[in-house]
């Protein structure tokens, strides 16, 4: 347990580019004239047919007081669709469907049978009754109140946007500027708003010393995400991870592109006490060679098996409890075995898909639309470290292994280099290589290797 | 350089959309699956000719239905593709009236897997929206469109597109930059340029493409707008297909072709 839970710091660490303040699509509010940021979040959507529980996860560091979140919805939401969910839970959600490290040590090349399997690096390792339907003056409807855990959430419906922000303001909510344009478009879009703020006094009786995620059950054809509020006031872009659990399949965008993120490089094994970095950096490249228009793909996986398993195998409990409502008898099943299901009861129809978005108002102006299609490919990232053999044995094949390894490490060093564009001298110095560019080197021309012997 | 038939150019234009979506966009489909539903089609198209309404064999027909299936169909099951295009060649032979298509076959193959099983999926937003590809796009598109005589129908239904994208974008109070993303977008102009320009399906007067135009944009503006459903280019043009003889002027008169041509589009 211990061990989980510092992989999941670590991971949180890693992926998480330690924003100020965390925030999910919605845009933060703040009561207090605090200068706020908008820039990760992440968000759990769970969907079958129409049905969905949306899992919003902030890991807001301010005064909870300050602390306040609106999100259009694209219906009217009750008190018992609102849930609040475990943080734990979509820590282990991220730390399974992280990019991950595997490791390869080279076998003795004079007795042959060789790359076993290795153990997989961990990744980065109640309450008020509803008031439906209270008209306020500025064409903003109040829907409903609800205090559900330690958020006091409206729902609120509005005619006007200049409405809206009037009432948002009367109630101590700090709206960002150039919000009015927006909220207008949801406005005339029919949604409803989901107002949460924290309640200071719940908060105290229940001892969390952070905010547990709000999660929200409800049915709509609309299959998307909101950003657009929250690129509001960000500073710069933002950060969003999108877990989908499906039963059909891979989740990707339909107005963007969906990319997968380069996986089964084999990297200098150096990386090994840099992976935190590596991942920052390749995400960096990749964004900027898709000039920040795609989405990417960094994991897509049954999870009735994983192989190889960055964190535990989640338990149809764990999968009920993230909101997957069309598990039966979760309470008895076991968790699947690793890689190849089936070790503890049926296992759970859940596909999972974990994509990344780096995103301005610029380059993504339209809310994230989804559509679930039938691929069950597996898809992860995956990068790949493979130990030479140390052994003295002089067979010709570990002559001929000898001589493979400076340039199997020249490719590594390339690849990493290409990946995340650093300095491939500095890579080089790293693991040993001479530097400058050994394709130049004559003993390595093609016809120096043509005719060595 | 001059090619006799449109098709020659149509299937160079797939062709070209096919190479660059494989090797640069990284589309979900590879050889052996271009190759099983090419094959498949072209199979189908001979058993049709042979057995079914024997006839000449016309191979560009089905191979411009295979490579524009080739684009936008997506499977995990080498089988559904293969069934898929099936589907699409014998609705050419099959669902017909006064000698016209009544689908534009790779539509049909489309939403008829998509309405029969959950295996099969398009993937409208994997295109991109670069704009040089956009640009890219359509000059080949125009080409095709020139040479087979009918600008009209997409030209109307690219403006009938945007207005409705602009005017929802007006009302809503949203930035231009919105219904332009939505209009750069390679599906879209796909559709406008090979799919619903097909002479086999659409009206023969200029007045009947005009309207098929405004009812296909407006079809595909209610799937999404309203009933929040992806492709509704695809299930719009499928839906309004059926009424293209009812309302077309020239019902009478449609253009009677022979049962089978070496010169029958896709």
């Amino acid at each position: 347990m211990k061990h989980l839970f510092t992989a999941i710091i670590l991971l949180t660490a890693l992926i998480i580019p330690l924003p100020e303040v965390y925030s999910f699509c919605g845009f933060y509010v703040a009561k207090a004239d605090t200068k706020l940021f908008n820039q990760a979040s992440q968000v759990v959507i769970v969907r079958q047919a129409d049905k969905m529980v949306l899992t919003m996860a902030n890991d807001f560091q301010g005064d909870p007081k300050e602390f306040a979140v609106v999100i259009p919805v694209p219906t009217f939401i009750e008190k018992g669709q609102i849930h609040i969910g475990d943080k734990t839970l979509i820590d282990h959600l991220d730390a399974y469907t992280a990019p991950r490290l595997v490791e390869y040590y080279d076998e003795n090349p004079c007795s042959p049978y060789r790359m076993y399997d290795i153990a997989p690096s961990a990744a980065l390792k109640s309450e008020a009754a509803p008031q439906r339907a209270k008209k306020d003056g500025h064409g903003v409807t109040v829907e409903a109140e609800y205090t559900v855990g330690e958020y006091d959430i409206v729902i609120l419906s509005a005619t006007q946007s200049d409405g809206l922000e009037t009432w948002l303001t009367e109630n101590g909510y700090r709206i960002p500027q150039g919000a009015t344009a927006v909220l207008e478009s949801y406005i005339k879009q029919k949604v409803h708003f989901f107002v949460a703020k924290v309640n200071l006094t719940e908060q105290v009786k229940l001892g969390f010393k952070y905010l547990r995620p709000i999660q929200v059950a409800y049915e709509s054809p609309k299959f998307m995400l909101p950003i657009r509020l929250g690129t509001i006031n960000s500073n710069g872009h933002q950060e969003l991870f999108i877990y989908t659990l499906t039963s059909t399949g891979r989740v990707e965008t339909t107005n963007y592109r969906t990319v997968k993120l380069p996986s089964d490089k084999e990297l200098p094994v150096y990386v090994k006490d840099q992976f935190a970095d590596f991942y920052r950096a390749l995400f960096d490249q990749q964004v900027q060679a898709e000039n920040m228009k795609t989405v990417f793909l960094e994991y897509a996986w049954d999870m009735s098996w994983c192989d190889p398993c960055a964190a535990d195998p989640f338990s149809p409990k764990e999968l009920r409890d993230l909101g997957v409502f069309w598990l039966d008898n979760a309470e008895t099943s076991q968790p699947p075995s690793p890689r190849w299901g089936g070790g503890g009861g049926p296992a759970p129809a859940v596909f999972v898909t974990r994509l990344h978005v780096r995103y301005t108002a610029d380059k993504f102006p339209q809310d994230l639309v989804f559509q679930e299609t039938a691929d069950r490919t597996n898809f992860q990232g995956r990068y790949i470290l493979r130990h030479p053999w140390t052994g003295e044995d002089s067979c010709a094949e570990a002559k001929e292994y000898r001589k493979s390894l400076p340039e199997r490490h020249r490719q590594e060093a390339q690849e990493l280099a290409s990946l995340t564009g650093w300095d491939i001298d500095k890579i080089r110095q790293q693991m040993n290589l001479p530097l400058g560019d050994e394709k130049s080197s004559p003993n390595n021309s093609w016809w120096q290797k043509l005719w060595r012997k | 350089m001059v090619f006799r038939d449109p098709r020659d150019y149509q299937m160079i234009s797939l062709s070209s959309l096919l190479i660059y979506g494989i090797g640069w966009l990284n589309f979900e489909i590879n050889v052996l699956s271009c190759l099983t539903i090419i094959t498949s089609a072209l199979l189908t198209q001979y058993y049709c000719t042979r057995f079914f309404l024997p006839s000449p064999l016309d191979i560009k027909s089905p191979l411009i239905s295979s490579l524009s299936l080739c684009l936008l169909l997506r499977s995990n099951s080498l089988w559904l593709m293969s069934l898929t295009a099936v589907i699409t060649i014998l609705s050419k032979f099959t669902l017909r009236w006064r000698g016209k298509h009544i689908f534009n076959p790779t539509n049909f193959g489309l939403v008829a897997m998509m309405l029969l099983t959950d295996h099969i999926w398009v993937s409208p937003g994997q295109w991109g929206s670069t704009a040089i590809f956009a640009f890219f796009l359509i000059s080949l598109g125009s080409l095709v469109i020139y040479r087979a005589s009918r600008t009209d129908v997409t030209v109307a239904f690219l403006l009938f597109y945007s207005m409705i994208l602009f005017g929802r974008a007006a009302w809503l109070g949203d930035p231009w930059q919105i219904p332009w993303h939505q209009l750069q977008n390679g599906g879209l102009l796909l559709f406008a340029f090979f799919m619903i320009s097909d002479p086999k399906t659409t009206p023969d007067s200029r007045v009947g493409r005009i309207f098929l135009a405004l009812l296909v944009a407006m079809g595909a503006g209610v799937v999404h707008f309203v009933l929040f459903r992806n492709n509704g280019l695809l299930w719009s043009l499928a839906f309004f297909s059926l009424f293209v003889p009812v309302f077309s002027k020239e019902l009478t008169t449609f253009k009677k072709l022979p049962t089978l041509t070496p010169n029958l589009r896709s």
